[in-house]
């Protein structure tokens, strides 16, 4: 029996021939992450634990995203603790207000990740990288201290369901749409503690940021992982990024999958997945007229500059409805940068947007822009849990770019077409 | 070992921003975020919990974040064993990590009712439930894992090799 993408690539790092589904390896790491509010805890139970060194300064990264800049005292405090150790231990890859992009946008910009990697992120949407043709996982802060500490960790090889990707995506529908899409075919725990897998035909039409965001909500169907294969568009967005040689794992012919589906892109439609789980996914035919008093467009799901241009597309020569506050967050400062060069920030200022410095602030709840008891908000973020982005008794609706923008002009849920 | 005390109920996809709202991950403090544990969904769960206690759930307990708060947490505030027909995998891989025993058993999920008292040997994996007087059986865990749950956690058992 043959091998998929993820098992191959756990075999490669657990000097092992051969792996299979449920068995239990120690595996080296090609990098370690945490953030402001996940490294602190990791920081204690290393002093804790009495270790002495890192097992490499240039393998791990600490991204001050979460809460910054500093939202409170105590928040600031943990940014400090990061800071500390971070300087203390000489990590290269450290990444603080000025220069600190959303992790999951920053790192693959840095080309900190590359084809066969095995990553672990102290952060739930690790999986990111899985687009790029790693293996990338969320842990939590024991995970993360005991991967700084040793470069290695434990995983228990997971079996795959695997996504044949045809077509080619309608205008204005986007990789968000897929995404909740197969989640809500799926479910919320339709994909626990195994991989999903993408390939087919219809990959060469998903940008790396398209698939970007649909490994980034892999997390949301439960998923140990996502991963893409890797092809022409994989090799074209590392280049100049970096200069690290990488191997590129293909599934075998006979790999085993405990499910497989066929996505056609071409069907896919506007999608808004309603309160409270990411799997409550409806198409416009079943949405009814829902008034909404927030629009965030940024997180590390859909802060990419193609999702402002996604935005502005929308946006442009418009206002943002006098009901709703619109927030636009570039997921990093170069994204902001360009952002700036192409016009799109004017066009979001012009339209009443407020433009934020790279932030997941308002996504986890955590700040600049939480939601009162009852109101209601469409995001281009990842979850609508209860109490997620404020007051339990606010909702969220999760949604692409292009929706999320029509929205905001439309002053209640809307898709594209109606504002155009 | 065993673990014995009254039952918090929940349903399915329990999940980490319910368990500790990400306001206030603003500190690593667990004592201090065991008084927020579970508000979101149930106002009085810091205020009625008792030492020992035992959290039942239904299935995809603990999906979202990976924030290893939500399990710390749950121990800080007293709770000796969650019980679930599934556990999201980051926090089951977390919860093992840090010594919070969690247990996956779809008979006790469906079965046990809020103020049950339920005993659990882990040696077995039965769950006695003293209340209706009947028992289940868990799913026991691999002796890999068993290894790091007796080390009292993963850092242990990485020094003891």
């Amino acid at each position: 029996m043959g091998m998929t993408m993820t098992q191959k690539i756990l075999a490669a790092h657990a000097g092992l021939e051969k792996v299979k589904a449920g068995q239990l390896i120690m595996a080296d790491l090609d990098l370690v992450l945490g953030n402001d509010v996940t490294t602190p805890v990791a920081i204690n139970e290393f002093n804790k634990a009495g270790f002495t060194d890192i097992f490499n300064k240039d393998k791990i990264t600490m991204v001050m995203d979460h809460f910054t800049p500093n939202k409170d005292i105590k928040a600031a405090t943990q940014c400090k603790q990061c800071r500390e150790f971070a300087c203390k231990y000489d990590i290269t890859h450290y990444y603080d207000v000025g220069d600190v992009g959303i992790e999951h946008a920053l790192l693959p910009e840095k080309g900190l990740v590359v084809p066969g990697d095995a990553v672990i992120g102290a952060d739930s949407h690790t999986c990111t990288y899985g687009a790029l043709g790693a293996f990338s996982t969320g842990v939590g802060s024991t995970d993360m201290c005991a991967g700084m500490a040793a470069g290695k960790t434990w995983f228990k090889v997971p079996s795959a369901i695997k996504f044949n990707i045809v077509g080619k995506l309608p205008k204005y529908s986007a990789a968000k749409d897929v995404i909740l899409h197969i989640i809500g075919m799926i479910g919320v725990d339709g994909a626990l503690y195994r991989s999903m897998e993408f390939s087919g035909e219809g990959l060469k039409n998903l940008t790396m940021e398209d698939r970007l965001c649909m490994a980034n909500m892999a997390i949301e169907a439960g998923a140990k992982n996502g991963i893409f294969a890797v092809d022409e568009v994989t090799k074209e967005y590392l280049k100049g990024r970096t200069d690290r040689e990488y191997k590129v794992f293909e599934a075998d012919a006979d790999a085993e999958y405990d499910e497989e589906y066929t996505i056609d892109l071409s069907e896919i439609k506007p999608t808004v997945a309603f309160p409270h789980l990411p799997e409550n996914a409806r198409t416009f035919d079943n949405i009814p007229e829902i008034k909404i008093d927030q629009v965030v467009i940024g997180s590390c799901t859909n802060g990419r500059i193609e999702d402002l241009r996604a935005a502005a597309e929308i946006l442009k020569g418009k206002k943002v409805a006098s009901n709703v506050r619109c927030i636009v967050i570039p997921a990093t400062q170069n994204i902001y940068l360009t952002a700036m060069k192409e016009g799109l920030l004017e066009i979001f200022i012009n339209s009443g947007c407020a433009v934020s410095t790279p932030t997941c602030g308002p996504c986890l709840g955590g700040h600049m822009g939480i939601l009162a008891a009852g109101e209601k908000a469409v995001a281009t973020t990842n979850r609508n849990f209860v109490g997620r982005m404020g007051h339990t008794e606010s909702e969220v609706y999760l949604a692409s770019p292009y929706v999320a923008a029509a929205s905001a002009v439309a002053g209640k849920i809307a898709q594209p077409s109606d504002v155009m | 070992m065993k673990a014995c005390g009254k039952v918090h109920k929940y349903g399915d996809n329990v999940d980490t921003d319910v368990i500790i709202p990400a306001r206030y991950l603003n500190t690593a403090n667990m004592e201090e975020l065991a008084q927020h544990c579970m508000e979101d969904i149930d106002i009085d769960f810091a205020k009625n919990v008792k030492k020992g206690d035992i959290m039942v759930a239904k299935a995809n307990f603990g999906c979202g974040s990976s924030r290893e708060h939500a399990p710390a947490s749950i121990k800080a505030s007293g709770i000796s064993c969650v019980i679930a027909k599934s556990f999201a995998r980051i926090f089951y891989r977390n919860a093992i990590n840090i010594g919070l025993p969690i247990i996956e058993c779809e008979d006790a999920a469906e079965k046990i009712e809020a103020g049950d008292e339920v005993e659990i040997d882990f040696d077995t994996g039965v769950i006695t439930n003293k209340t209706k007087g009947e028992s289940y059986q868990g799913q026991s865990f691999p002796e890999f894992l068993i290894k790091i749950i007796n080390a009292n956690g993963l850092l242990n058992s990485l020094k003891e090799n």
